[in-house]
Order: structure tokens, then sequence, then C-alpha cells
């Protein structure tokens, strides 16, 4: 039998004929012959766990982790430490043998852990309502698009190129039955340049008012995008301000919605989260009070239980699909949950001032690569505006053969970028990185340069 | 063994105290994070970041020790109910049991800690995985192609559907119409909505299947396909589909299947033979990946080989001489994922297929179909059965004329008390198409003492009566919620409840 299926032969001999069946085969009267396979699947035959392990592990180690290709690539993916406790709870088998809480009775523990997620993600954004996650940051964005087209009812969107070029991939993919007009709109040393958008001739008077601005800040250039000039620019198009913004800088820097965004998302990897060869991230989404009831997904409420003890349950739930169907402007269903508990513990781990610190020893290690690499012979700036721990230079030689060349040397040297027409290499430091790591780095970047 | 090993009544995570919030549990400068030595200088965050952007404070997160958070976290998971702990009956998704090997699987360093920019060159084994993975998906559904992108079975029906789109805009059309069963999941039609399309939904017969004649009504050129589960959500085989499909196909339509119901016919039947051209799978249902408390999970597409260059790019593609390398379909949708999906979730999903093989998949079928039969042929005569046909790996019956309770056992009401019975509740109030519904999937991990068990504490609560069960629950960690309340009064964060002020947590 099947490895987790426990029936032994006479279990199953007993239940068929209580069912009065012969065999298995009976159980499948109801599809037709026609349609019933003749052979069986043309897969390997199973394999014993030992087995099983052995395949695993061959599969992993024709990789080259992070551990022998130190990590300078982020774009969305950071190499940060994961403390042992985050892995142990996180691991817990209550929340990750678990399924959507649709009987709260018995899900107290899930449920209050995203009422604190939701809660820590409301403080990071500066926003007052977030929901329990998204599948990843650019989905965040998509469904934020979302709430801004259902609030306004337009279908054009601003959208700065300073916004993660997958992300706005995953836009354009995802919203194509939905006919927006979305205007890219141009980065200039690193700064979305929004003067200019409502009168250019792609601007308004094609595509009509926008549903949102969109922007980064830090951006995937890894600049402070100032959000102040976003606002005004969704302000004076009366259209709502989305802003994506790093969840680590945002121990340093202000927060999204307390520079005026309506809809704040975020890719939540960073906490907690391994770099996974990409997933499953999590995608963060906090809003003002306006836009609650059009936010996608589970929100876990506080509520009361018969005899009025404090008890969390999942509420507003008549946006959802299950419930609204074809009406409902989001399909989510399962999310990203387990995720989501991860950040929860990570960022408690972290605490106030341990947010901040990890915020600020990202910065001061990208400040020292960043100095390092400009000091050798043909590496400039890409753009010059501030950054925080996410940085873009320009090279002498072509930036896929130096990716190449410095894997070679044992480092994952950074992320192809595109600036302004010039290309470049996007290089992210995390508090991972040890001073002695990047004088290596910078040893062997000399060296493919030279 | 005569005891059921899936039942959870002897758990210890009945208590009846509140735990307060990890805020609540907070003091000003306490901290558990420590990080490594680095020898980076130290500037100051004013020498690094320009003023006028810098906070004047960090944002307030928790500050607790590493201690308090543990016991926090501990005390928190006994009060969930998990599949670990014992059966999960939920109707629709599959709650079956997650091999250990996948996890530790999935934990090994050279998948969990690889970039995913790494280049290709630098991450055979993961493209390896990827590629296998998505063959052994094709195979399992008899299609041609797969992407692994979508991160969950709705957005793998957003991704399909707009496949569809793209496949009719190819050829110069653009219908505006799918066509779903009344019986669908919610996700169908919410799916389709975004997709641009309109929802038009095909009523069931008195056999809750679909019915070529209904069908006929609703086809005309302007149908772009439909959706369908197969079994569908009653748990009943179409066994018309072939015809479902000719006439779909005759009306210029593609069909999708919906693979939430994988786990019945694997091995048995192909979506392929049945006449579908696009299918999304489950892979937290079918091939076991956790559920996570309500994801991660995975939800990758598979289409006919016509479809395969409308998938989203990225795919994984093998050389001749065996290396792997990415590639972009010729006329891709793009993608629909920040990078390849949920990747981890992945490798769980493969990690399960090997374990199972071509024998094993098709016996976790059989013994998903076995168990459901056998757990409905011991609820008949007291749960009514709307349809007469023969379930497969799930089955809905009604509470709603259980002899003996005057019409009045609701169906909330037996979710509620099955919680104190020790297993989790199944599916309430869905399909729409049946009153007071229990939508109940025992999966092919439980064995036949815990599926007879699940079958008594059902029957008892019939026995003992609409009174007793409207009570429940008493014995869980919190009793019945109040679900009105929490949508009247909005408490999203623990800062909204400390501006509500004490009323909203304090003991009656």
């Amino acid at each position: 039998m099947a490895p987790y299926v426990p029936h032994t032969a006479q279990d199953v001999a007993r239940m068929l004929a209580d069912l009065g069946l012969v065999s298995t085969e009976d159980l499948f009267s109801c599809v037709p012959p026609a349609l019933r396979l003749a052979g069986g699947l043309d897969l390997p035959q199973g394999l014993p766990e030992p087995d099983v392990a052995a395949e695993m592990a061959r599969l992993a180690s024709a990789n080259r982790a992070a551990t022998e290709l130190v990590c300078f690539a982020g774009g969305g993916s950071y190499d940060h430490d994961v403390p042992a406790v985050t892995r142990a709870l996180a691991g817990r088998s209550e929340f990750v043998t678990s399924y959507t809480p649709y009987q709260p009775e018995v899900a107290q523990g899930v449920l209050q852990v995203l009422f604190e997620y939701q809660t820590l993600v409301s403080r990071l954004a500066g926003l007052p309502v977030a929901n329990a996650s998204v599948y990843d940051g650019a989905t965040a964005l998509v469904e934020a698009v979302n709430m801004a087209t259902a609030a306004t009812g337009r279908r054009a969107l601003w959208v700065s190129e300073g916004v993660n070029p997958r992300w706005r991939e995953v836009l354009a993919t995802l919203t194509a039955g939905q006919a927006l007009a979305v205007v890219e709109v141009p980065l200039i040393d690193g700064i979305t340049r929004w003067e200019g958008v409502a009168g250019g001739a792609e601007g308004q008077s094609h595509e009509g008012p926008p549903a949102a601005v969109v922007v980064a800040s830090p951006n995937y250039l890894g600049c402070i995008d100032p959000l102040g000039a976003a606002r005004a620019a969704a302000t004076e198009a009366g259209a709502l301000l989305i802003a994506a913004f790093d969840p680590v800088a945002s121990g340093l820097l202000r927060s999204a919605g307390q520079q005026g965004a309506d809809v704040a998302v975020a890719e939540g990897q960073p906490f907690g989260s391994r770099l996974a060869f990409g997933g499953p991230y999590l995608g963060m989404m906090a809003a003002t009070q306006a836009h609650v009831r059009r936010l996608p997904g589970r929100l876990v409420g506080q509520t009361v239980d018969r005899s009025g003890r404090s008890a969390y349950v999942t509420t507003l739930r008549a946006r959802e699909q299950d419930i609204r169907r074809e009406k409902a402007s989001s399909n989510i269903c399962t999310n990203q949950t387990l995720v989501a508990v991860t950040a929860m513990v990570q960022l408690a781990w972290l605490g106030t001032t341990g947010l901040r610190e990890l915020a600020l020893r990202c910065a001061r290690g990208a400040r020292y690569l960043r100095q390092g690499m400009l000091a050798l012979p043909g590496v400039k700036p890409l753009v010059g505006a501030p950054m925080v721990r996410e940085f873009a230079v320009a090279l002498p030689v072509a930036i896929d053969l130096v990716v190449e060349r410095m894997a070679d040397e044992g480092f994952l040297a950074g992320l192809p970028v595109e600036a302004g027409g010039q290309e470049g290499l996007l290089v992210a430091v995390t508090e991972k990185r040890t001073k002695a790591e990047m004088d290596a780095y910078l040893e062997s970047l000399g060296k493919v340069l030279s | 063994m005569t005891a059921p090993g899936g039942r959870a009544v002897s758990a210890p995570l009945l208590g009846h105290g509140e735990e307060p919030t990890v805020f609540e549990l907070s003091a000003p400068g306490r901290r558990a994070a420590s990080f490594r030595t680095t020898g980076v200088p130290e500037w100051s965050a004013e020498e690094l970041i320009p003023a006028d952007e810098l906070r004047s404070e960090p944002p307030a997160l928790a500050e607790v020790s590493e201690r308090d958070l543990v016991a926090h976290m501990t005390r928190l998971s006994h009060r969930q109910y998990s599949v670990d702990l014992g059966a999960y009956p939920l109707g629709s998704c599959t709650m079956k049991y997650n091999p250990k090997v996948c996890d530790e699987a999935a934990a090994l360093e050279g998948f969990a800690n690889v970039h995913p920019a790494t280049p290709a060159s630098h991450a055979q084994g993961w493209l390896e995985l990827l590629w296998g993975l998505a063959h052994a998906l094709c195979e399992v559904t008899g299609m041609g192609r797969a992407t692994l992108q979508p991160p969950a079975g709705a957005a793998g029906e957003l991704t399909g559907l707009l496949i569809m789109r793209a496949w009719h805009q190819a050829q110069g059309r653009s219908p505006g119409k799918v066509l779903i069963p009344d019986s669908a999941h919610g996700t169908n039609p919410a799916s389709v909505s975004l997709a641009g399309y309109q929802t038009v939904s095909v009523e069931s017969d008195e056999r809750g299947l679909v019915s070529p004649d209904v069908l006929r009504k609703y086809l005309d050129g302007d149908v772009a396909g439909m959706m369908l589960t197969n079994p569908n959500t009653l748990g009943l085989f179409e066994e018309r589909i072939v015809e479902v499909g000719r006439l779909v196909h005759d009306a210029g339509g593609l069909l999708y299947y919906d693979g939430a119901n994988l786990n019945a016919i694997m091995g048995i039947t192909k979506p392929a033979v049945m006449g579908f051209d696009i299918v999304h799978l489950n892979l937290h249902k079918t091939f076991a990946v956790p559920h996570g408390g309500g994801g991660p999970g995975a939800g990758p597409v598979a289409v006919t080989t016509e479809l395969s260059e409308f998938l989203p790019g990225p795919l994984v593609a093998r050389a001749d001489d065996g290396t792997f390398y990415w590639e972009q379909p010729a006329r891709s949708i793009g993608r629909t994922h920040g990078w390849h999906g949920n990747a981890l979730a992945l490798v769980r999903a493969w990690a399960y297929i090997l374990s199972n093989g071509s024998e094993g998949l098709r016996q976790v079928s059989e013994a998903a179909v076995l168990n459901a039969n056998w757990l409905l042929s011991r609820l008949r005569g007291t749960y009514a059965v709307p349809y007469g046909s023969p379930p497969m790996h799930e089955t809905v019956v009604s509470t709603k004329d259980a002899p003996g309770t005057n019409g009045q056992l609701r169906a909330l009401d037996v979710a509620k008390r099955l919680l104190e019975k020790g297993f989790h509740a199944p599916t309430v109030y869905f399909p729409l198409v049946v009153a007071e519904a229990l939508m109940i999937e025992p999966t092919e991990t439980e064995s036949p003492e815990t599926i007879a068990a699940l079958a008594d504490a059902l029957l008892e609560i019939a026995r003992e009566g609409a009174e007793v069960a409207a009570l429940a629950p008493t014995t869980t960690p919190v009793g019945r919620v109040d679900e009105a309340r929490a949508a009247r009064r909005l408490v999203l964060t623990w800062d909204a409840a400390r501006a509500e002020g004490p009323g909203v947590s304090a003991p009656a």
C-alpha cells in the first residue's frame, strides 16, 4: 500500500464487503470505462523514505547555497539571519498542519497570531488596518491596484519605474482582463519624475485620471524616492497613493502612512523567511480605515465568545470569494498564513530596538561596500539618489559576465539592472555580511574587472 | 489496534484562560535579538540617511524575551487544532497527513538557502526538481506542459483563465462569458471576473451533475470556456464529461479543470482524457503540502501542448546534454509571481511524488474514495443524502431531516458539537445547492478505526438532538464566537482594541 495509507489488505477487504463491493475497481463504476486508464501512470515506482531523502539531498547538493555563494543579491529577496527560535516556533506542527480558521473555537492559535501580525504590519506601515497576508510583494501590489480601481471607478494607473520590474510584469499579467491603462513614469537619477505626467501626451488626455499613483521607496534601485512628491501627484489627480516599502528599512525611515499612502504593500520575506529560491514569501498589505472593506483576503478581528471571553475570528467575511462569488474584488482563498506566523515571531524577536539595529546594520554594510566598489577603477554610481541597504553601480564589464565570474569566485555578486538606458549591477547588503566577506568581494571584483 | 488514531479527545489544548497578546507581554527595553559580529564601521543613522527621511523613533513592535516569546507561541499552539493532532475532514480541502520527510527535504540548505536569481548553472538541482515535478504533474493530468508559478489554487485559476483569454485573442476572438456549474467553489466566479469575463452559472440537474441538455441552453459564440471540478463539489463524478467537453469545444470554448478534487482520480483517469484543456492543481491538497494555517499552497497550471506557448515564463527546459535552463514561452502571458512560485512547497510535493510513485498515487485515490464511501454508508439513514450516486473522495449530506430532530438540527451546530468529540468539523453550508450541508472529506490517511469513530460521533450528535448541539462547544479553548460583533465593532489590531477600551476583552 502507498506509504501514508494506513489500510491493511484486511481493512480494504472488510470495508469493500461492508459496501457490498468486490474490488476497489467497483468504487469507480461511476467513471465511464472509456475514461479509465488502461495502464498505470508513467512514473517511477515509489521509494522508501531513506531513498527519497537521499534523492532530495542529491538535488539540493546540486545547488550552490548562499553559504558557499556569499549572497550580495537582493531585488526583493534578502539573505538575513534567521534565529533558531523563529524556525522552531514557526515550525510547530499546530501552525504548519492546520488550515484557514473556519472553526474559530479550535483555531485561536492561528487567529491570535494573525491578529498580532496585523498589528505589527499596521505599525510598520503607519496605517491603521492590515490584512492577514497575500502571496508575495508582487501580488500585494496587484491587489492594491484592484482596491484603487474599485474605489475610484477609474482604469488608469501611474506607476513609477522604480517599482520592482518583476512586480510590474505581474501587474500587467494579472490585470490583462481588466483593460487598465498603465502609464510608466520614468526615474531621473533614481527618483520618480512626476512632473508632467498629468499633461503628457500619454497622460490624462488619453488614459483619463488615474485610480492610483504607485511608487516604491526605497525603490528597486535602492534609492529613497520621496513619497511627498508622489502624494502631491496623487492628490492633484484625485487618486489613491499606493506605496511599496521595504519593511526592514522602515526601522529607520518615515513610514508610508506617515507620508500619506492610502495603501502600503511590502515583501515580507526579510522577516524570518529563507531565500528559498523565491518562495513562499509574504505579501504585506496595510491601508487607511477608509479602505478597510476593500482589503483582500482574510482579516482577523477581536471579539468575544458566549461567555464574554476575548476571542478572535475572521471578519468582514462577506467581502470574500466564497460568499460574494463573482462580485468579490479578489479571488484569494489560500494565503501565506505560515509565513505571516514566521514574520510575527521574527518581529517579536527583533523588537522595537532590534528592527532599528537591523536596518542600521544593513545600511552600514551597504555604505561600506559601495564606497569600496566606487574606489575600483571604472566603477561608477548608476544613480545618485540617497540609498539605504541596496544600491546600483555601473561597471566597465558586461554585467552577466561579472555575475558569472564572481560566482566562480564564490559570490552571488548582485542582479543585473537597468536605469536610464544604462546597464548596472544591483547590490544588496544585509546585517549578515561581515567586513571580511566584503573585503574579499572587493578583491574578487577587482580581479574580474581588470 | 481498535482505538482511532485520528481522534483528539485526549488533547491537552483545552485550556480556558485567555492568552494575553504579545504586546501585553512586552516590557520597555526588553528584547531577544542579537546580531553577528561583522567588523563593519559603526556609522550613525544620521551619517547614512538624509535627516528629513529619518523617523524620530522606530515603529513600536513587541518587546519580549526569547523565553516569553517561546511560551506565548507554544501556548497559542495549544489552542490550535491541526492535522497532526487528529482527523480534519474539511470537505474540499483534502486535509491529509503531511509526511515529515517532505518537511526535512524543504529545509535542506541546498533548497532553503538559494537566492532565486542564482544563475541556472549554479542551481541545476532546483531546475531539475522543477522540471521533474512539472513533467510528473503533466503525466498525472495528461497535459503537455506546466507552470509552477501560481502560489495557490485561486492564483492558478486566474492564470488558466488568462491563458484561455490569450488563446482566444491569438485567434482574433474575444468571447465574454465563462460557464461554471452552480456547485462550483467561490474562487471560480471570482477568478472569472478578475480575468475580465462574465460568469454564467449553469444549474445542476436532479442528480447533482451538469446535464448536456441544460448546458446547450447556455452555449453560444460568446462562450470562452467552462470551468469544472470533477469529481464535483458534491463528490460526484461528472459522468457525461466527454459530451460536455465536446459541446463546449464545438461552441469554440475551452474546458478548464479545477484540480481541487484531483485526489479522487490519480491513476484512475486524467483530465486530458476527459477532454480538458487547462488544469490547475492544488499541491497543498492532493500532494500533501501542509496547509500552514491557511497557506502557503501551490497552484501549478498544466495545459495542452497547443496552449503551452501561452504559459507564464520562464519555464525549465532540458538541453540535449542533460543540463537544465530557463526558457520563455513564445507568447507567454507573462509572470504571475514575483519569482518562481512557492518553491519550497514544490520541493515537498516532489518528495511526496517520489515516495508514492505510480502505484502509490493510484492507491491514494482508491483509499480516499473507499474511506468516503465507507463513511457515508455509516451515516445513511441518519443524515440525508441529497443525491443518490455513490460519492468519490468526499461526500455531502444534509443535517436537516435527521430523524427525531424535528428538522431543527443545523449543520453549524453539528460542526461545533463535533469539535467537542475530538474531530475537526467538516465544511458546512457548501456547496450552496444543498440545505444544511456537511461536506465531509476523510482523506486516505485516516484509518478505518478513525473513520468509524468519526461516523459514530456524527450519529451520536443526531441522537443527542438539536438542543445539545446548539450549546456546543464548551470544552474548546473558547466557546461559540460572536462573529456579528467582530464585524460590527471592527477591531483588527491591538491598537484598535486598546482604543476601544475595556469591554472588548472583559469577562462577562
